[in-house]
């Protein structure tokens, strides 16, 4: 039986306003679904319902709004479905298609929450947690991430609760926000994978996409790997996870802040599984990245920055692409948020990327946003996310590489992939 | 026979049983226009679920999934009804919205085990929640 404080029954009974009564009214209901037996506040939320995927989104949100909604905690914002400042500049996003996306967003802002507008809110030091920090995130791989590398806590809040808990700042007692939750279940254990290998960009995608296959809806704890693991690499490993599986929280032993050894990772329990993770099955892992029935060796679409690409990650695709062009007629997409845009504007970085051929956007995302020429026929990328919903999602063919692999092949015309390292 | 169910989201509905042991994005995994499957890694990839029964172990992936089910149930391609392993919050969540915005949706129930293994050899029965 889920029990209220005075101040939450006066919520329920609609002494908050209407916005606040409905958003309580379900937060209660979903409360009482999952066996929670109080509501715990939370300090900030990230919200994902500003994702355009068709009327019923904007029903939900202009109903809360048109009962006076406001968020009664610190609120970010996931990606949009356009970039709001140029998506002018892309002859591809209909009128018809702009309009509602553009008012969904608009819509979360009346309410307060910040335009944020990022798949990696993680790296934005103002909206990321402390560890142990009780909070309510949506977004997949923000979700795994905030659990697992700062040790913050949260459950994966599918889109429009997000907001009904932004609108009351609580959310019921359940899942990954009780410590007891929170223990390892399954331990993954790798096996003879070469330390130039796991140097290598594309090993935490690969490793994260075969961890989400492994993992069902077990928290996976991961032994073998060397202690200095990079943010960007962490965020790798959580959206391939989170994407191919349903990891919401992993520990990495000697990584993760959860997991200083194994025995802290298992909370002291032994392992329910046992799993040894053999270069057979990275290989065979990469290989499932790609899915190119015909056998094209000519990408015409490259797509970066899912999740959104750091400044790290910018510079390290400057780096590889001074004084190149890509071939013409291939379209080369850089995915970021706001704060980075700007810092390559202002550092003179935009401008290299633009010269190469660069469209780099902000607020959103090709698989988000109808960016992609509707005739484009093979995507390459160095996302494990991407190449995992690109066939879906944008119903195109998909060849997965390393993120130099992806400059080689935009400036070539033709796939460039090597893999030594991977024998 | 009558199955044992526990309904976590409760409405009537009929319709034939699809099953599959592997879980579902519906985000990037379901078409809410068609009501087709559409992760080409996934076993169901290219079956239309729209009015069936869908029993599978829950939802992965994307967030987003409860907002591509609401926009399924809106444009009644949704399947007729769900049935999963393990209470799943995102699909549940998008049959309660469902219930509060257009006053009508789907029932989501949680199964046992038994039934799982009964359902895997019944595909294509139809079945009734109530």
């Amino acid at each position: 039986m889920l029990e209220l404080t005075v101040e939450e029954h006066a919520t329920l009974a609609g002494e908050k306003g209407e916005a606040a009564q409905v958003a309580m009214r379900i937060v209660v209901k979903m409360g009482e679904l999952f066996g929670a037996a109080k509501l715990l506040p939370v300090n900030r939320v990230h919200i994902d319902s500003g994702i355009y995927e068709g009327p019923s989104g904007l029903d939900f949100v202009e109903m809360l709004l048109a009962k006076g909604a406001r968020v009664a905690v610190p609120t970010s914002m996931n990606v949009v479905s356009l970039d709001l400042e140029r998506w002018q500049q892309n002859s591809r996003v209909p009128q018809s298609f702009a309009t509602p996306a553009r008012r969904l967003a608009e819509a979360y802002l009346k309410m307060g929450a910040k335009p944020t507008f990022t798949c990696a809110p993680y790296q934005l030091k103002e909206i990321t947690p402390q560890f142990g920090e009780q909070v309510a995130w949506a977004e997949s791989n923000a979700v795994c991430f905030v659990n697992s590398v700062v040790g913050a806590r949260t459950n994966k809040y599918g889109d429009f609760f997000d907001i009904c808990l932004a609108l009351i700042g609580r959310v019921p007692a359940y899942g990954l926000h009780l410590t007891e939750n929170r223990r390892g279940q399954l331990l993954l254990s790798l096996k003879d994978v070469p330390p130039e290998l796991v140097q290598d960009d594309s090993f935490y995608q690969v490793l994260g996409y075969l961890v989400g296959r492994l993992s069902g809806t077990s928290i996976p704890v991961i032994e073998g790997l060397p202690g200095a693991v990079t943010q960007d690499q962490l965020k790798a490993l959580s959206a391939a996870a989170a994407s191919s599986g349903a990891v919401t929280l992993f520990h990495i032993v000697g990584v993760t802040p959860e997991a200083p050894d194994l025995a802290t990772a298992f909370g002291g329990n032994t392992p329910l599984e046992f799993i040894e993770i053999t270069m057979d099955m990275l290989r065979q892992a990469r290989r499932d990245l790609c899915v190119n029935p015909t056998g094209s060796d000519r990408p015409d679409v490259i797509a970066l920055g899912s999740p959104h690409f750091s400044l790290a990650e910018c510079l390290q695709l400057v780096a590889l692409v001074e004084g190149r062009k890509c071939a013409p007629g291939l379209e080369f997409f850089v995915a970021t948020n706001r704060v980075v845009y700007q810092a390559l504007s202002q550092k003179g970085l935009l401008a290299k990327l633009v010269a190469f051929g660069a469209n780099v956007t902000q607020d959103t995302c090709v698989v988000v946003s109808p960016l992609i020429a509707p005739d484009a026929k093979l995507l390459m990328t160095n996302s494990a996310k991407y190449a995992y919903y690109a066939p879906g999602k944008l119903n195109m063919p998909v060849v997965f590489g390393t993120l130099a692999e992806c400059v080689d092949s935009a400036v070539s015309g033709r796939l460039v992939r090597d893999d030594t390292l991977w024998n | 026979m009558e199955l044992n169910l526990k309904m976590l989201i409760e409405a009537e509905a009929s319709g034939p049983l699809v099953f599959t042991d592997q879980p579902l994005s519906f985000w990037g995994g379901y078409n809410a226009h068609s009501g087709e499957v559409i992760d080409r890694r996934h076993p169901l990839s290219g079956q239309n679920l729209a009015g069936k029964v869908l029993v599978f172990p829950g939802s992965r992936g994307s967030s987003s999934g409860s907002g591509v089910l609401l926009e399924a149930i809106r444009n009644r391609t949704a399947p007729a009804g769900i049935i999963t392993l393990e209470a799943d919050h995102i699909l549940c969540l998008a049959a309660l919205l469902a219930q509060e915005l257009y006053n009508r949706t789907i029932p989501v129930a949680v199964a046992s085990a038994d039934f799982f293994t009964w359902a895997a050899r019944n595909n294509g029965t139809v079945v009734s929640l109530k």
